[in-house]
């Protein structure tokens, strides 16, 4: 797939506590690799920091479906009781915004949850069906109990023989080959 | 302060019961929960519960048969009781559906550790209560394909729903809330599905809960992305979550029905919804902790934490039934006043006295420790609960409209067998839910209950 044909996406080393995968990650980013992914069984605090991701485009993708969600909500109802199918009931005013707001709140928040949920699986490129670290037998316990730290192949400061060395002088107890069988 | 002041550590003092019996580890608790759904084998006491709920089912469908066959004619209801049994359940069907995203959502801003191991099937119950309450007026308008009617859609006749009546706005409400539980309680589950896919044995587990999963692989950039959209979705939800059973109210405060028209309505609906959401998250949890054992997830804390809130809500809406007598009495209308002497007096004033039993008087008794600390009175408790805020909104449809504004416009209202058999069906229909559920989906959130090990791990360290 990549451009040297290379099986190789990169070395996972794997941790026992978060700890201890916190200060490796925060030790990579120092020694200067780039391209580094860590594995929890729950989130972290300051990981993603330490790995050197630190904004994330949810809260705006939410913040412009609530807005639009609100914008058609409230248009919704006046386009079709001012404009398409306007009736004077006692002259009281086509415009009726009071009685239009418990639908356009309603709509914000749908619009503003559906964008969070499917912006957030979106960004995540979720659903991916394939996955190199799965093929990594151990990778499972990322689910359990087990902390990796994943310095990818691409990085340019990446070598296999190196890469796996730094993983094991950060006390990781385990280092694996991460193949990219596709 | 004083000398006799006891020691820190005395046994005298009584400390809160821990959110997570000690003891545990990342592995042991997911462990524990993961195997109720992938490896313990079915009991003779699911198999007998399901097939029990599941033949109520049967009764539902048999119903809501001869309904599109003859008609809404079937049931109790007539001029002028044109709302009946079908209204009285869906208020109390969506009532019971707000604790899981109070829970979810509220509990998860105000940072409260001891919703963790809750919050998952209290967000399931969440679901299945409102798929039962809108199964109610679908079948109400005798007519369930013109249901779309009730939507704005370009249609050949050129007509719009009318969208200053309070009935659209529930549409509106309940299929957003339905909608938005549905998204909460899926992000939540995400990391569990992962976590199931990864220890499943079988070929067909690994196949379901890995496309459920979604690829889903703990990845740092994942969780933050998670975070942050599940942090928002609680943001959205909890205002959400205030203005379903807002909205409901509003189907009543609007008209100006006697007894219906006041503006006590909408908190006292909200706080009723709350109350009688955790009498039924009691009434399934004192079960499910016994029967799978996770009495070390599902701690007395939780137990008691929830009989304190269904004492505070429950005195929220004890205060509402007093501000409608007042308000009837200090209003000086006539109507008002005279339906208020109905609830005492009238035909129905039996179903007021049951409904004060149950749902103040009896209540009280949470004031006791002994009594939120008794897991048997706790759930006879959350029984009492829950059949007085059926009395209520009873009391509330079927009191006002018997007795509104011209004595030639009243009349009484009984129930038939098919009123019976819908409303039993849709507990049939929740239970049968509740027992997929628990097989089907890890019913503890795995990855939270892993973070609160870490918390509690975390804290420790530090003494």
């Amino acid at each position: 797939m990549t451009e040297h044909h290379s099986p190789l996406h990169g070395v996972m080393g794997e941790f026992e506590t978060p700890e201890q995968l916190l200060a490796a990650a925060r030790k990579a980013r120092e020694v200067g690799y780039k391209h580094v992914d860590a594995y929890t069984p729950f989130p972290i605090e300051g990981l993603a920091h330490a790995i050197g991701f630190r904004w994330t485009a949810v809260p705006l993708i939410t913040l412009i479906g609530g807005i639009g969600g609100g914008l058609t909500g409230f248009g919704l109802q006046y386009w079709c009781a001012a404009i398409s199918y306007p009736m004077n009931i006692a002259g009281r005013p086509l415009n009726s915004w009071p009685a239009f707001i418990p639908v356009t709140f309603e709509l914000t928040v749908l619009g503003a949850s559906l964008f969070a949920v499917v912006g957030m699986l979106a960004l995540n490129k979720l659903p991916q069906p394939y996955h190199p670290v799965f093929n990594v037998e151990r990778f499972a316990s990322a689910s359990t109990d087990r902390f990796f730290l994943l310095i990818e192949a691409h990085d340019p400061k990446f070598n296999l023989a190196e890469s796996s060395r730094f993983l094991q002088e950060l006390s990781a107890r385990h280092v694996s080959e991460v193949k990219d069988e596709e | 302060m004083s000398v006799t002041q006891p020691p820190l550590n005395s046994p005298d003092i009584r400390r809160l019961d821990p959110v997570l019996e000690p003891g545990h580890t990342y592995a042991s608790v997911t462990d524990k929960i993961a195997a109720v759904v992938l490896t313990r084998p079915l009991g003779i006491g699911w198999l007998a519960g399901f097939t029990l709920a599941f033949g109520v089912v049967m009764l539902l469908f048999i119903s809501i048969a001869w309904l599109v066959i003859k008609g809404v004619g079937i049931w109790g209801i007539n001029i002028p009781i044109g709302w009946g049994f079908a209204i009285v359940n869906f208020v109390w069907w969506i009532g019971i559906g707000h604790a899981g995203t109070l829970i979810s959502a509220i509990l998860y801003l105000l940072n409260q550790k001891w919703r963790t191991s809750i919050n998952r099937f209290a967000e399931a119950m969440t679901l299945f209560a409102v798929a039962c309450a809108g199964l109610f007026p679908l079948i109400h308008t005798g007519r369930p394909w013109m249901a779309y009617y009730m939507f704005p859609y370009p249609s050949t006749m050129g007509i719009w729903p009318q969208f200053r009546s309070p009935l659209i706005w529930d549409v509106f409400a309940v299929s957003t809330y339905g909608t938005v539980s549905l998204l909460f309680w899926f992000v939540g589950l995400l990391p569990d599905l992962a976590t199931l896919r990864d220890r499943a044995k079988s070929r067909y587990q690994q196949v379901i809960y890995g496309i459920l999963s979604m690829g889903w692989r703990n990845s740092a950039r994942h969780w933050h992305r998670y975070q942050s959209a599940y942090l928002l979705l609680a943001g959205l939800a909890t205002p959400l979550v205030l203005s379903v059973h807002t909205v409901v109210s509003f189907d009543f405060a609007i008209a100006i029905v006697p007894g219906w028209h006041t503006t006590i309505f909408p908190p006292y609906f909200v706080a009723g919804a709350i109350y009688s959401g955790f009498a039924m998250v009691l009434t399934l949890a004192i079960p499910l902790r016994k029967a799978y054992g996770l009495e070390d997830f599902i701690t007395m804390r939780h137990l008691e934490n929830m009989a304190k809130v269904m004492l505070a809500t429950g005195l929220i809406v004890a205060y509402g039934y007093f501000i409608e007598f007042f308000m009837a009495f200090y209003s000086g209308n006539k109507f008002d006043v005279f339906l208020a002497e109905q609830r005492l007096h009238g035909p129905y004033s039996h179903f007021y006295f049951a409904l004060i039993l149950c749902n103040i008087l009896t209540p009280q008794l949470l004031w006791f420790e002994k009594v939120r600390r008794n897991v048997v009175a706790l759930f006879l408790m959350s029984l009492v609960i829950n059949t007085g805020m059926w009395l209520e909104r009873f009391v509330i449809v079927v009191i006002s409209l018997t007795r509104d504004f011209m004595p030639s416009a009243w009349g009484r209202y009984s129930p038939t067998f098919w009123d019976y058999s819908t409303f039993i069906g849709t507990l049939g229909l929740f239970v049968m839910l509740i027992f997929l559920f628990v097989r089907g989906l890890p019913a503890i959130a795995i990855a939270e209950m892993r973070e609160l090990v870490h918390e509690s791990d975390a804290k420790k360290g530090h003494t």
